[in-house]
């Protein structure tokens, strides 16, 4: 196989971290080949550089034979280099061929666009309607958009960043046919994931990248998923255990809840039912944006609810604020660390008084005890290994990982009778991820009911008793997780969206 | 190349260098200003910033720093509520107005009866009117999800529509001899402003300036409220799941600093002033909004920030008179000090890197 | 009282002049919010766009070069914002406060030496026949050439917006600035251009009232006019067409209520000049209601960070 890309000693430092350290890989031409690693492993760094987002400090690229070294992304692109991206790259108030054009140097006028849209959009089996508003689309529509800009450049190597996280499995399914045909006719793609039976589903050669230096390469197909997994994390992972709890009384019920979208581009959720008994954990899936955010914002008390709605032992608390919903002991974690469930320029020690004040009893006659919430926020640091020199450390200064931790800690130690957290370990590394659902499992055992809503499939289906999924905003009726197929979940999460005219 | 990299928390260093940094580098851009229009820098800035603290005739000076601050801290200390949670009130030279305005009018009402009731039913009467007067955006933001910073900026000029008609109209001496104004309440002992301790510059209105810095020091330090402001300023949303209500913080913050900006006038209309005018408001509405951020939104930086601000007030008068130096060259400066504090605050939460360039 | 002196056909054509400063700082204001930047200091590049004009026209005897001195002094003074906002990365609330109150104070000490001056007239472009025309004539065919500059921009904004790669590039730094960034564009070099471009429109708006509408110079003349500019972006969901129905809407409102204190109507003169400012606010609350059209990342500070 001749080669299309080859990186040599390619090191990229910021102050306080070296992204990458000396890596080298080569892609051959029509080939697959997979970026491994952890969170913080530098593989966003690494593809930023081959797309000159990044200017590497040192070791040089080649590009089909030619030193390659791109000033901005524009010159990739004109290249032969296309990049999906896992987050930042659509407009949502733009329209679709908008939005592509956008992404293209010869941008044609927008009808013959329209055209050429339609015209890949058929070859490749992946339908979009040129004229939509992207802010209406589903994840895997907008994920089509961003793969059709980049197919309309008929590029040579297609890096492909975390595309599968937005996905249902089915749609995964779909995405491996079109990545298969483009291998077919001679298009080479750098594929950056984390999950394992993907790549070795999928891709002919792997790296694998940890702390910024190559650790090992491997073929996926002849590797087990346990082996990479080592290659990946560096050392030996225990997976969470729980010793089967009996489940206790109902603690809270979900009748019905119907709530408007809160902004243009969000979810109303329609009819959300289900009843949590107490030491269960149940894990609710769904592709991102199907009201994952709307429900822990019903659930938590940021958006009340009718009257009836929703029941905490017995007793309607729809009507019920953030704080009157912690004093009785329903508590909450959001997705988003950094501006939801922390705030950024704030020290550890005010972001423990943020949602401890009540339950601690950090507040008096509502004048504040900062000496206790300090001790509060040192027993967090503590009890979850939080990385930070201490308190009075701005939330913006730890890492992903250790902020959740944070985070998490923050609410399990003011021992809810029900918890709700969303994404818990979206974006986190494999340790902390384990800490964490190590931690929710304990809190259940002890008694409490909690809710676990994420987009990793896998972690719902190591940790919760029962699964349901959110699909445009309504809940499917939980069924226990033992004895679930890939197939039954997919289709809970609502099959392919909008595939029902793909014939692939 | 040069480029910015954001701090992983905010210097404290920077925080408090920063108002100095921009009072330098105004001096030093001032005093070119200065020096463009022909005057001498030195000089210039010697006579608007030491003449009036330690210079012949500062026994006089002195006291107006008081009078000429205490509106100026007055005002910034409720800006400085808003200001913090995201919460923009530029309105508050419109509540100052309808502040001294209620105020007078209640006072005026009485005349001529001399009561010891009369000024505080004054000072009551000056709080209303601004806190209502702010209302007006707070309820339309809260209800309507209308811009504050645009209606109450609208309504500044509203209040100086109806302040000229007063002035002309309702509140008129009848024996002004047909000049327009109202009666001169220094000349009503029961709605006068006097001075605590005679020429001493220390009026009621100093008096209440001090009692809100205290209020706003301890709120931000130690209430729940004023922590619930701070996390509204930095982040929303975490505010809101914290479950602080941002319909009542619209409302606290706007009637609050709405109050005191309505208190200022008051005190200022039946003292310093001493009658309602056409043009008694000075800007002290709109320079406040200098003083807030000069102060870092700080109480106390508030006070050393407003006193400053007097201080370009007073030297810029003697300034005038002596080397003729244009009142309009002391707004600038004012103006100048903004800019820079903004600025220089980057420092605060970036630092300066030098280095390869960077595409990123 | 005399309600027939108000000719409605001079009241039609004077609404268009009184429209005209108005018009122009909004669809400056207009490009740099698409672009995603929030700047109050409309008012304050007006006023230097005033006194520039008016000084330069003064001194030159040329209002035409008067009016591109405004252009350049409003785009001057537009570049502090830029530097504190784009560079320096300020909040630009603050900025653009800091922005009026500066440009305020510069106006008056530039001022100094311009007050009771009369400036050169710039006269009317000369339709020949056209202006003849009954009704149309007097409305249309009667102005100067600002005014129909004034369309003409209107117009070009709307096009370059709807239909230019360019205007899609601003179109989408405003919504998403981030995405912008990660496709390649330079969101700071098009931010700052989209600044200079409203700082110009502003100062010829400003220009337009010291030399053509009032004409002479006193300070702080544009009273207000700024910030109704700055609502009526808002009131027109950021789209060129309906910032030029509610300029000649504001415009109405302002020529009339002129013309009623003119006829002597029993309303005090005070409540009359202040319903603009009234009207401002009903307006704002009325369509309040739809902010969705709001560009995505306007107010918000970009710094690329890697």
């Amino acid at each position: 196989m001749t080669e299309l890309l080859s990186l040599k000693g390619l090191t990229k430092a910021y102050p306080g971290v070296v992204a990458n350290d000396d890596v080298t890989l080569s892609i051959g031409k029509g080939e697959v080949h997979a970026l491994l690693g952890e969170n913080g492993a530098g593989k966003s760094t690494l593809v930023k550089m081959i797309y000159g987002l990044v200017k590497p400090d040192s070791g040089e690229m080649t590009f089909d034979g030619e030193v390659f070294l791109p000033p901005e992304p524009r010159a990739a692109r004109a290249a032969g280099v296309g990049m999906v991206f896992q987050h930042f790259s659509l407009f949502d108030a733009l329209s679709v061929a908008e939005n592509i054009a956008l992404g293209m140097e010869d941008a044609p006028k927008m009808n013959t666009l329209s055209e050429r849209i339609s015209e890949v959009s058929d070859t490749y089996g992946l339908p979009l309607s040129p004229d939509r508003i992207v802010g209406d689309l589903s994840a895997g529509e907008r994920q089509r958009v961003e793969i059709i800009r980049c197919l309309l450049q008929a590029p040579r190597l297609l890096i492909m960043d975390e595309p599968t996280s937005v996905l249902t499995p089915q749609e995964v399914d779909i995405l491996f046919e079109t990545l298969r045909k483009l291998r077919g006719e001679g298009t080479s793609i750098l594929y950056i994931s984390h999950k394992l039976e993907e790549i070795r589903a999928l891709c002919d050669a792997a790296t694998i990248l940890r702390l910024g230096k190559v650790v090992g390469t491997c073929i996926p197909r002849d590797t087990t998923a346990r082996d990479m997994a080592e290659m990946m994390v560096g050392k030996v992972l225990t997976t969470p255990k729980r010793s089967g709890v009996s489940l206790g009384e109902v603690v809270l019920e979900l009748d019905g809840l119907s709530l408007p979208s809160p902004s243009a581009f969000g979810m109303p959720l329609r009819d959300v039912s289900f009843a949590l008994q107490k030491g269960e954990i149940l894990g609710i899936g769904g592709v991102a944006g199907n009201g994952q955010d709307e429900l822990l914002a019903a659930l938590s008390g940021e958006m009340r609810a009718p009257a009836g709605m929703l029941r905490f032992k017995g007793q309607s608390i729809g009507g019920d604020g953030p704080v009157r919903r912690r004093q009785m002991g329903v508590l909450a974690a959001p997705e988003e660390r950094l501006g939801h469930a922390a705030a950024p320029d704030m020290s550890l020690t005010e972001n423990a008084m943020l949602t401890g004040a009540v339950r601690e009893g950090l507040e008096q006659n509502g004048f504040l005890n900062w000496p206790a919430a300090r001790g509060f926020a040192q027993t967090i640091i503590e009890a979850f290994d939080v990385r930070t020199p201490g308190p009075a450390n701005a939330a913006r200064s730890l890492s992903g990982g250790n902020l959740q931790k944070f985070v998490i800690g923050r609410e399990v130690l003011q021992r809810p009778e029900v918890l709700v957290v969303n994404q818990p370990t979206w974006g986190v590394d494999a340790s902390a991820a384990a800490a964490i659902r190590q931690a929710l499992l304990d809190l259940a055992e002890a008694g409490a009911a909690v809710v676990v809503i994420s987009q990793d499939l896998d972690e719902l289906m190591e940790i919760s008793d029962r699964f349901a999924a959110l699909n445009e905003g309504r809940l499917s009726a939980p069924r226990p997780t033992e004895g679930l197929t890939v197939e039954q979940i997919g289709l809970m999460m609502g099959g392919a969206h909008g595939m029902e005219v793909a014939h692939v | 190349m040069v480029r910015f990299e954001k701090r992983p928390q905010p210097s404290r260093l920077f925080a408090y260098a920063t108002p100095l940094l921009a009072v330098l580098a105004t001096f030093f851009f001032g005093g070119l200003l200065f020096a463009a229009l022909g005057k001498d820098p030195v000089v210039s800035i010697v006579t608007i910033f030491w003449e009036p603290l330690f210079g012949e005739f500062s026994f006089f000076y002195r006291p107006q720093l008081l009078i000429k601050g205490a509106p100026l801290v007055l005002i910034a200390i409720g800006l400085s509520l808003g200001f913090k949670a995201g919460i923009w009130n530029i309105g508050a030279e419109g509540q100052y107005i309808m502040g001294a305005l209620v105020g007078a009018g209640v006072g005026l009402a009485f005349y001529p009866t001399e009561s010891v009731l009369i000024f505080p039913l004054m000072v009551l009467a000056g709080a209303l009117g601004g806190m209502l007067w702010a209302m007006i955006p707070a309820l339309l933001k809260v209800r309507f999800g209308t811009n504050e910073i645009l209606v109450s900026l609208m309504l500044v000029y509203v209040a100086e529509q109806f302040l000229a008609s007063m002035s002309l109209g309702l509140l008129k001496n009848p024996e002004g001899f047909g000049f327009p104004g109202s009666r001169n309440l220094q000349q009503y002992p029961s709605a006068h402003n006097a001075e605590i301790i005679a020429g001493s510059g220390m009026h009621c209105g100093v008096v209440a300036a001090l009692i809100a810095v205290i209020f706003a020091y301890v709120l931000f330090a130690r209430h729940k409220l004023g922590f619930a402001i701070r996390v509204t300023g930095e982040a929303p949303r975490a505010a809101r799941f914290s479950g602080v209500n941002p319909s009542r913080l619209v409302v606290f913050c706007l009637g609050a600093s709405g109050m005191l900006a309505g208190l200022a006038g008051l005190f200022e209309v039946s003292g310093p002033a001493g009658q309602v005018t056409i043009d008694f408001n000075v800007g002290y509405g709109f320079t406040a909004i200098i003083v807030a951020f000069l102060g870092r939104l700080n109480p106390i930086g508030i006070v050393l920030a407003g006193l400053l601000m007097a201080l370009t007030y007073i030297g810029g008068d003697i300034a005038q008179s002596q080397l003729q130096l244009p009142a309009a060259a002391i707004q600038v400066f004012q103006g100048m000090l903004l800019f820079f504090l903004l600025a220089f605050d980057l420092f605060t939460n970036y630092r300066l890197r030098f280095g390869r360039s960077e595409v990123a | 009282m005399d309600l027939s002196a108000i000719n409605p056909i001079l009241l039609v054509a004077a609404l268009m002049s009184a429209a005209t400063p108005i018009l122009l700082a909004a669809t400056g204001e207009l490009v740099v919010e698409r672009a995603g930047v929030l700047n109050l200091g409309v008012e304050g590049m007006m006023i230097i766009g005033a006194i520039c004009g008016f000084a330069i026209a003064v001194e030159t005897g040329s209002p035409t070069i008067g009016f591109v001195a405004a252009a350049v002094g409003g785009a001057l003074l537009s570049l502090l914002f830029a530097f504190l906002t784009q560079i320096t990365l300020a909040n630009q609330v603050a900025s653009g406060l800091a922005l009026t109150l500066f440009g305020l104070g510069l106006s008056a000490l530039l001022g100094q030496g311009y007050v009771g001056i009369k400036p050169p007239r710039m006269p009317d472009i000369n339709f020949g026949p056209l202006a003849d025309i009954p009704v149309l004539g007097p409305i249309l065919f009667s102005h100067d050439p600002i005014l129909y500059v004034g369309l003409l921009i209107v117009a070009v904004v709307w096009a370059v917006l709807k239909f230019t790669r360019v205007g899609l590039v601003l179109r989408a730094v405003g919504e998403n600035h981030d995405a912008a960034h990660a496709l390649g564009y330079k969101v700071v070099r098009i931010r700052t251009l989209a600044i200079m471009f409203g700082g110009a429109c502003a100062g010829m708006g400003g220009a337009y009232i010291s030399l053509i509408r009032v004409p002479q110079w006193t300070e702080g003349m544009t009273a207000g006019v700024g910030w109704i500019a700055l609502a009526l972006v808002v009131f027109a969901s950021w789209k060129p067409w309906r910032v030029l129905l509610g300029a000649y809407l504001f415009g109405g409102i302002t020529q009339l209520q002129l013309n009623l204190q003119g006829a002597g109507v029993a309303i005090p003169v005070e409540y009359l000049a202040m319903s603009p400012y009234v009207i401002t606010i009903v307006v704002l609350v009325i369509l309040s209601a739809d902010k969705s059209a709001a560009p995505g990342s306007l107010g918000r500070t970009f710094h690329a960070s890697s």
